[in-house]
């Protein structure tokens, strides 16, 4: 079990803020983010692309504002968990909490902090009948780890950059891969789309060209995927694993089972202190709602050190809170 | 203003009305009609949480731009008139179409 002053789900530009925000009122945080890596929407979306409306910089990277945001935090050794979702909160006798992510890691934590943005990244599901029915047996949406797939019949579908890039290194490991796109041609990189049809023409690898997924069947595991082809046939092929590769999309998951006041897929927050309906739980960034909300890094930055004044009092209880400049007093790292 | 016709996920249809000379594109305007329209990345062709397809229209409204079949290739599904509505800038082209939403992340 992982012990905490604060846990902050998500790790975005504005749950790493509230890092800063929380280590100048000396409290710890533990971050939990569904995606492998910091930076939310930022370096999930869009890593390259400037952003215009962050006080003092005219213009400012994506990725490097969270750098740089990382860097800020850095004084105050916060903790992570990345690549797990957080699925369930158990509030304790003295009021804290437990949190429990998908992986069963466990994190205890006198408050929450939910700076989640627009819900945590799950991948997007192809429309297939019984799919859920194999997930986990034999379906699966990410490679986790590729040692699962050592001799193993695996089928790749998409045509991004993702499906073209897992294609080219399970070839490597798999018995045999076949990557079926329902296109003619790649737009993912160059470099990876001619890699592809090289261990195709090579005859390492199986590449299925306009072809659309139609059915998984299996008893109780997956062994059957059947694809259509632009000639309206059936193609079948025996697989012990379906990869489908079709990006990432925020779904707001769990957090809908929270006891949360929501409203279009936001929760509802006291402007005050941003704290929601529920004792030690408080909501930042865009994952909130109120008249007037604007969905805006900034103001994401301005509700994180409004919040943790508040939050102060759940983990020094005994203790007054004096305001202070860090122009004055600086900023001591824990 | 521009008019066109919105199809939901339901396949309930609406009249919708647009101001042409405000810079809006029609993912705006769909959510300014409180369509469930997530615009993870705000309008950069990025997300694809914005896909709609032109089922009624000029032929060029059918057409998606290069950054929007980058997208539209990684989605599960799509179609041959598939656009991401937030690369439509309200328009005479728009005038008359009929769109239907086909983002399934709403």
């Amino acid at each position: 079990m992982i012990h905490t002053d604060l846990c902050i789900i998500g790790a975005g530009p504005v749950g790493l803020f509230a890092v800063f925000e929380a280590g100048l009122l000396k409290m710890r945080c533990h971050l939990i983010d569904a995606l492998p890596q910091v930076g939310g929407q930022l370096s999930e979306i869009y890593p390259q692309k400037p952003i215009y409306d962050i006080p003092g910089y005219p213009e400012v990277n994506a990725q490097d504002l969270v750098d740089n945001l990382m860097e800020q935090a850095k004084p105050f050794s916060p903790t992570f968990t990345l690549g797990e979702r957080v699925d369930h909160l158990d509030k304790q006798e003295d009021g804290s909490f437990i949190v429990t992510t998908s992986d069963k890691t466990k994190v205890h934590a006198q408050v929450i902090i939910i700076a989640g943005g627009l819900g945590c990244f799950e991948p997007r599901k192809p429309v297939v009948e019984n799919l859920e029915l194999f997930e986990g047996k034999g379906i699966t949406y990410m490679v986790k780890n590729p040692e699962t797939f050592r001799d193993k019949n695996v089928i790749l579908a998409g045509g991004g950059d993702s499906a073209l890039d897992w294609t080219i290194f399970l070839s490597k490991v798999a018995k045999r891969v076949t990557l079926v796109h329902r296109n003619e041609t790649f737009r993912g990189a160059p470099d990876s789309a001619s890699k592809v049809f090289d261990l195709a023409n090579q005859g390492k690898i199986d590449l299925i060209l306009s072809a659309n997924l139609k059915e998984v069947s299996g008893n109780g595991v997956l062994d059957t995927v059947t694809f259509i082809d632009k000639s309206k046939a059936e193609i079948k092929i025996e697989a012990d694993y379906l990869i489908p590769l079709f990006g990432l999309s925020p779904k707001l998951g769990p957090i809908a089972d929270w006891g949360l006041s929501i409203d279009k897929n936001a929760i509802e927050v006291d402007t005050r202190d941003y704290s929601t309906g529920v004792d030690r739980i408080y909501a930042i960034g865009d994952i909130n709602t109120y008249p007037g909300k604007l969905k805006l890094i900034l103001c994401g930055f301005h509700e994180a050190a409004i919040m943790m004044h508040s939050a102060f009092k759940y983990v020094y209880p005994d203790q007054k809170l004096s305001f202070k400049y860090t122009t004055v007093n600086g900023v001591n790292s824990f | 203003m521009v008019n066109f016709t919105v199809e939901d996920q339901e396949g309930n249809r609406q009249d919708c009305e647009a101001p042409d000379d405000m810079g809006f594109n029609l993912m705006e305007i769909l959510k300014a009609y409180e369509y469930p329209i997530l615009a993870t990345c705000g309008g950069m062709a990025l997300c694809g949480t914005c896909h709609i397809e032109i089922l009624e229209g000029k032929d060029e409204l059918g057409v998606a731009t290069d950054p929007e079949l980058d997208q539209l290739e990684n989605l599960p599904e799509y179609f041959p008139t598939s656009r991401l509505a937030c690369q439509i800038r309200i328009g005479d082209v728009l005038d008359g179409s009929v769109i239907k939403l086909r983002g399934e992340d709403q």
